[in-house]
Formats: C-alpha cells, sequence, structure tokens
C-alpha cells in the first residue's frame, strides 16, 4: 500500500509517501525513525495488522514547515529520511 | 387599554444546509434469524451513521448529524436504527468504530480507520469492479485505490483545507438560501457554463460567491461555478494518485449530481451507480470488517 501523508493547500502539495510494502520487513532496521531530526515518524500496526511506519498525526498538516530544515533551501543536497530508507518506501513530493 | 405595537420580531431562520437524516431496515429479514450481527459505527465531523449488518449482508442503518460530543454522536445514530428493528446492544456480536471519533465509541470493540472502512464499503456497494474511490466527507477528502477485494492499496487524504468537502457546500447553501438537496439540479439550470470560482479556501469562496451576485450572477450561475470548482479541487486530489477504471465516490457529495457529473466531466469516466445510500460508506466497510473479524474468531475457536 502507498499510504501519502500530509495535505494540499494554496502554496502547494506536501505529501510523504510510505510504500509500507517495503515497510513491513523493513531492510533498513527502521532508520527511519532516527534520522529525522523531528522525529515525525513512528510505527504503527495498520488496519490490516501489518508494523510499518507512518508521519505522526502531529505533524501531517505542517510538514512544509517541518520538513523544511533539511530541504535544499536549508543547504542539505538529500533528506536524511529517504536517505536512511535504504529500500526507498519514503518519498517525498516537493 | 393598550396601544403599544408589538415589538419587531426577526424572521425564523431557515437552516438550509440541514440535509436529510434518514433510518432504513430490510423488512423483508428478520435480524432474529441472522448467525452473526456486527455494526459499523461511522462518527464523522459533520455525520454519523450506525449501519448493522447480518451475516455479512447489509441490514438497516442510521443517518444523522453529529452532536457536539463523539461518545452521543455514536449511542444516538445506534439507537435510531436498533430501535426501528426492536434491536438490543446485547444483541449485536461485534462493533467496530471508524471516522474522527472512532477511538470516542464506547462500546466498540475495535477501531478501524475510515480509509480503509470506506474502500471495504465502496466494495460491497459498488462490486468487486471498484478500484478508485472518492470519499467527499463533512470536512475531509480522500482519494483510495483498493483491489478486487476493498484492500486499500494506495490512499491520499486532505484534512486541512474545507475546500472540496461537505461543509463547503453547506455553507455556499446557506449563503444562497437554496435548500442544500436543490443546490446540484439547480448548478445545470444556467445558459452557459460558468468559470468556476477562483477560491480554493471555502472563506474566500464565499466572500468571491458575493462578489458575484453583486456582479450581475444568477444564484444558479454562482451555484454551478461553486460546484465547478468543487469538482476541479477534488479532480486534482485524484490525479495525484491517478484514477483507475471502476470509479465510485462515497460521502455526501455523491448525492449532488451537480458536483458528480462535473468530476466525471473532468475525469472522462463514469462513477459505479448504486441504490445504497453514499454516505453511510465507511460505517457499511466498518459492519463487514467486524463480521470478518467474528467469522475468523469462530474460525480460530473451531479449530
Amino acid at each position: 500500500m502507498i499510504a501519502n501523508y500530509g495535505y494540499k493547500d494554496g502554496s502547494g502539495e506536501y505529501y510523504i509517501s510510505i510504500d509500507t510494502d517495503q515497510c513491513i520487513d523493513c531492510a533498513a532496521g527502521r532508520a527511519c525513525l532516527g534520522a529525522c531530526p523531528k522525529q515525525m515518524f513512528e510505527i504503527i500496526t495498520d488496519d490490516y495488522d501489518d508494523e510499518v511506519a507512518c508521519i505522526k498525526e502531529a505533524n501531517r498538516r505542517t510538514l512544509a514547515f517541518d520538513c523544511a530544515d533539511c530541504k535544499p533551501a536549508a543547504g542539505h543536497d538529500s533528506l536524511p529520511c529517504t536517505d536512511a530508507c535504504t529500500p526507498g518506501a519514503v518519498r517525498h513530493s516537493w | 387599554m393598550s396601544n403599544q405595537a408589538a415589538a419587531p420580531t426577526s424572521p425564523e431562520k431557515k437552516e438550509f444546509w440541514r440535509w436529510q437524516e434518514n433510518t432504513w431496515v430490510d423488512e423483508s429479514r428478520d435480524w432474529r434469524d441472522a448467525k452473526i450481527l456486527t455494526c459499523g459505527i461511522d462518527v464523522g465531523s459533520v455525520s454519523s451513521q450506525a449501519v448493522l449488518v447480518a451475516d455479512g449482508e447489509l441490514y438497516g442503518y442510521n443517518s444523522m448529524r453529529t452532536g457536539n460530543n463523539s461518545p452521543d454522536s455514536a449511542r444516538n445514530a445506534l439507537q435510531g436504527v436498533m430501535d426501528k428493528c426492536g434491536m438490543a446492544l446485547e444483541d449485536i456480536h461485534f462493533v467496530v468504530g471508524t471516522g474522527y471519533g472512532r477511538v470516542n465509541v464506547p462500546f466498540a470493540h475495535k477501531a478501524i480507520t475510515e480509509i480503509a472502512c470506506h474502500a471495504r464499503g465502496a466494495n460491497y456497494m459498488g462490486g468487486n469492479q471498484v478500484r478508485t474511490i472518492l470519499d467527499m466527507g463533512g470536512q475531509d477528502c480522500k482519494a483510495i485505490h483498493c483491489d478486487e477485494r476493498g484492500k486499500v492499496t494506495n490512499f491520499l487524504m486532505n484534512d486541512k483545507c474545507a475546500a472540496g468537502t461537505g461543509r463547503g457546500m453547506e455553507v455556499i447553501s446557506d449563503l444562497m438560501q437554496i435548500p442544500i438537496g436543490e443546490l446540484g439540479p439547480r448548478s445545470f439550470d444556467v445558459r452557459e457554463e460558468p468559470e468556476a470560482v477562483s477560491s480554493i479556501c471555502v472563506v474566500f469562496a464565499k466572500s468571491e460567491a458575493l462578489a458575484l451576485l453583486k456582479a450581475g450572477y444568477t444564484k444558479n450561475m454562482v451555484i454551478a461555478a461553486y460546484c465547478q470548482a468543487m469538482a476541479e479541487r477534488v479532480v486534482s486530489l485524484l490525479e495525484r494518485i491517478g484514477v483507475e477504471e471502476g470509479f465510485f465516490i462515497t460521502g455526501g457529495i455523491a448525492k449532488n449530481p451537480g458536483v458528480v457529473k462535473r468530476i466525471e466531466k473532468l475525469l472522462g469516466i463514469q462513477a459505479l451507480d448504486t441504490q445504497i445510500d453514499s454516505q453511510i460508506a465507511g460505517a457499511l466497510g466498518a459492519a463487514l470488517f467486524g463480521h470478518t473479524l467474528m467469522m475468523k474468531q469462530g474460525a480460530a475457536k473451531a479449530a
């Protein structure tokens, strides 16, 4: 399943997508949890009883601001969360 | 003798946004004959539904406006349908809560997200050819892909902005002073299709609608412009995950042909039809999940 967390508003689309099929048997040892400086990732049991990563509820409506420090404008070449997720399950839409 | 004139009173304020609450029970069956009776409770931000499923088939439902607290809304929704068929809570084997208030359904055995429940409900209502679901809820909008069993394969949700939601339509209904059920048909009663209102925000769309009225637009033209804007808004959300054949719309807005027809035109595909109230999809899916869980428990006990 592709789970898209985030929103679209007048300024743009801000979604973090997680491919839960790759996430179930994480080959990266849940590295996303520690990689995010804002600790936005957490592990949940989803509706189909699989343990997968998701974005915390509190961050889902503020992604544009929460992720700003890791974006190129803040001097980063790549995102810590997508780098940590070696199977490539985590993607940003912006 | 008094010559005092009665104090002027303001005319009674009509609530044009108020949609039809309804209760239905399958009179051709008796729930007492069912081996497994499950219930799904969807406590949404605007409406609450209780759906009863007897042996895996829809038996009855009650759809009403959400009150100011989730537990009472859940109780009232369920009581409405139980009263209609002479049932008590003890008669129900399994209750699943869903929607915004899912964790506040005191008598629920399990809570499941509305995304999974809408997919499951749409699969029942539209058949196993349903692949893309658009849920236009009271205060959010969801685009969902599912497989032939109604299992979610891709979803996205926008609950930050009320544009493209039922609440937006209620605001326009009150502004135009036209009952919400008439908005859709009236949106087609225009000489030519107007441009969509440009504001995507409900608050600004309301201001823009007022400006259009002042500029000489008829009420029907303003409604048409708003329906078009709403359709464009949700289509952009859908396009983010892609649209596959087997398109199904759930939620209250599915009852508004002014939005549905415009969405179909923009997408170039027709939404699948159903005889079941589109607003109960989430609660129906929850009740069906309950049925599956009961079956699994039964199988586990038998093993």
